[in-house]
């Protein structure tokens, strides 16, 4: 009777094993790649900009390093392990994105074909990396200080919140109407209040962000603790559990595939506010950085922010999906969202 | 096999005296339980045995703790059940293992509840072992088949050196095959272990494979329409004449003689 019925539970994470390509295709995607990027440098270094460009010699250098480095790593893909397999999963990326730099570099440095100074060229944003990575590093810090802190508070806040609601009437009674009214205000609308009510525009923006957080937290856990399956706490109940053990150890690990969901809506509310905040009132931050290089009429300052900040919100929610995916592998096999 | 050993206690003898009990349904009341009385002595094995939705498992719940009846009253040792207690434990027909727990942390639920888990947990071993499922203490509910999952469930119960063990159609949701093979194996566990036992079954062949004692119902609202006691020794056979004919005669009380 200890037969296993459903064996492929048990069997490795169902990616199916490809066959690898024959060698041949390999080499040849990889160098195709590789020659599209040293073909870039070679257009950026020997076609002479129409206006003088302060960094082409280093734009085109970076772009020989990575067509080089794939030339080398070509022939070893076959033992680079999990990186060799992402690499050569990213070799169709890597010759579009040659191409689009190419193009991109056309366009605005060698044929001015684009209205400037909105359009920069490709080595103006390399610029802006070499010469003001001091300010936008310090712009990063005090983002992502500014973004977690108010996460940080907003998650715990909210949860606890949708954990009273989903579990005790009276709070139930209480605090629904009033998240039924200002749960679907946009935490922005606060904005002007909040700059006031707030000894500092820091604070006021922490509350925006735990508010823009909170309110999704809060309802996705409540519903998840409401939905949670009656008979669990029958067990719990029978087997001598006290009402903090039913919170703690049944309602809310029951509910955390809800939470999640709460999180990462909670996640992207939270960059539009943050966003929002730094280029309304508070003096640092990658939003108060677009803010601040518009004034200037500096794009190309504004484009390598842009960069920096679409890496930052992807990068977080890759992180979240990763605790997510720690946490919740029980759940592995069962659903997938 | 290896019995839970330390503190074992016997049986507890339970007492049910005329419950009754009634839903709301629609603003009136549907009745469930009429006028309910029976006893189950100490390391007894009960048998409920009624046709479905006749009201046994509400009777379960009351035995449990989980609700108090509406009227009448129940006992376990005397004293009477104000509320669910470890040492009355329900298996229900539904494993309801946590998903979010491995098999070892499911049995450990009732050890960790009651705060006694760091110095016992070796008993939940103990109890993987007595249902078999040793090699899957690390497994998720998940993966395990409907009939492991349902003996996780009865580690789950075992593992607290319950006193009255309640089954709710535990076997109901199961192939015929497995269900064979956990009759043997509930009965094996309860000579072993000695506690007092009460299952609600539909199954006619069931009940009187386990069973001391064979309580039919009458449909809903639950009535006893009588109380059959069984004096054969275990393992029973299904062709052991005395219950064949037991069996006729159950049929004939739940009004299916003609289909037998």
């Amino acid at each position: 009777m200890k037969a296993v019925q459903n064996a492929t539970a048990f069997g490795p994470d169902g990616v199916p094993a490809t066959d690898t390509p024959p060698a041949e295709r390999l080499w040849l995607g990889g160098l195709a790649a590789s020659a599209a990027w040293l073909a870039a440098a070679a257009l950026t270094a020997l076609w002479p900009d129409a206006d003088e460009w302060g960094r082409t010699g280093e734009y085109a250098s970076l772009l020989v390093v990575v067509g080089g480095a794939l030339a080398f790593a070509t022939p070893t893909l076959r033992w680079l392990g999990a990186v060799g397999k992402r690499l050569r999963a990213a070799v169709p990326w890597l010759l579009v994105l040659a191409l689009g730099l190419s193009v991109w570099e056309v366009m605005t440095a060698k044929l001015n074909l684009l209205p400037r100074p909105f359009f920069a060229p490709p080595q103006a944003l390399l610029e802006v990396y070499l010469d003001d990575w001091p300010r936008l590093v310090e712009c990063l810090v005090a983002s992502l200080k500014l973004l977690l802190t108010g996460y940080g508070i907003g998650a715990a806040v909210g949860l606890v919140t949708g954990v009273s609601i989903g579990w005790s009437r009276a709070v139930a009674y209480w605090i629904n109407p009033v998240l039924r009214l200002i749960g679907p205000l946009p935490a922005t609308a606060w904005l002007p209040i909040a700059f006031f009510a707030f000894p500092s525009s820091w604070s006021a923006s922490v509350f925006l962000i735990a508010l823009a957080t909170g309110v999704p937290v809060t309802i996705l856990t409540w519903s998840g603790v409401a939905s949670v399956n009656p008979a669990y706490y029958d067990i719990a109940r029978t087997l001598g559990a006290s009402n903090r053990f039913l919170v703690l150890k049944v309602a809310v690990p029951a509910a955390m595939p809800h939470v999640f969901v709460g999180l990462f809506m909670g996640l992207a509310a939270s960059f539009a506010v943050l966003v929002v905040a730094e280029m309304m009132g508070v003096k640092a931050g990658l939003g108060w950085y677009l803010q601040w290089a518009q004034g200037w009429a500096a794009y190309a300052n504004m484009y390598a922010a842009l960069l920096v900040m679409a890496g930052v919100c992807s990068g977080l929610v890759t992180l979240l999906f990763r605790v997510r995916d720690r946490l919740l592998a029980w759940q592995k096999g069962m659903l997938k969202w | 096999m290896v019995a839970l050993e330390q503190d074992r206690t016997a049986g507890l003898a339970l007492e049910v005296q005329s419950v009754s009990h009634a839903f709301d349904l629609h603003g009136a009341p549907l009745p469930v339980l009429d006028d309910v009385s029976l006893r189950a002595e100490p390391g007894e094995f009960v048998a409920l045995l009624g046709p479905s939705g006749c009201g046994k498992s509400t009777l379960l719940r009351q035995v449990a703790g989980l609700e108090p009846p509406r009227a009448g009253r129940l006992t376990a040792d005397g004293a009477p059940i104000a509320g669910p207690h470890p040492s009355r434990v329900v298996v229900f027909q539904d494993p309801t293992l946590y998903p979010w727990r491995t098999v070892w942390d499911n049995v450990a639920l009732g050890l960790e509840a009651q705060g006694r888990l760091k110095a016992n947990r070796g008993r939940v071993e103990e109890a993987l072992r007595l249902v078999g499922l040793d090699k899957f203490a690390k497994a998720y509910p998940h993966q395990l088949s409907g009939g492991m999952a349902q003996r996780a469930a009865l580690a789950r119960a075992l593992v607290n050196d319950p006193r009255l063990l309640v089954l709710d159609e535990p076997l109901g949701k199961l192939d015929s095959l497995t269900r064979i093979a956990m009759q043997g194996e509930i009965v094996r566990l309860w000579r072993d272990a000695g506690f007092t036992a009460l299952l609600v079954t539909h199954d006619v062949e069931e009940a009187l494979l386990m069973a001391t004692k064979v309580v039919v119902f009458s449909e809903r609202p639950a009535r006893i329409k009588a109380e059959i006691a069984i004096d054969r020794p275990y393992p029973r056979h299904r062709d052991d004449p005395v219950l064949v004919d037991l069996r006729h005669r159950v049929l004939e009380l739940l009004g299916l003689a003609e289909s037998w």
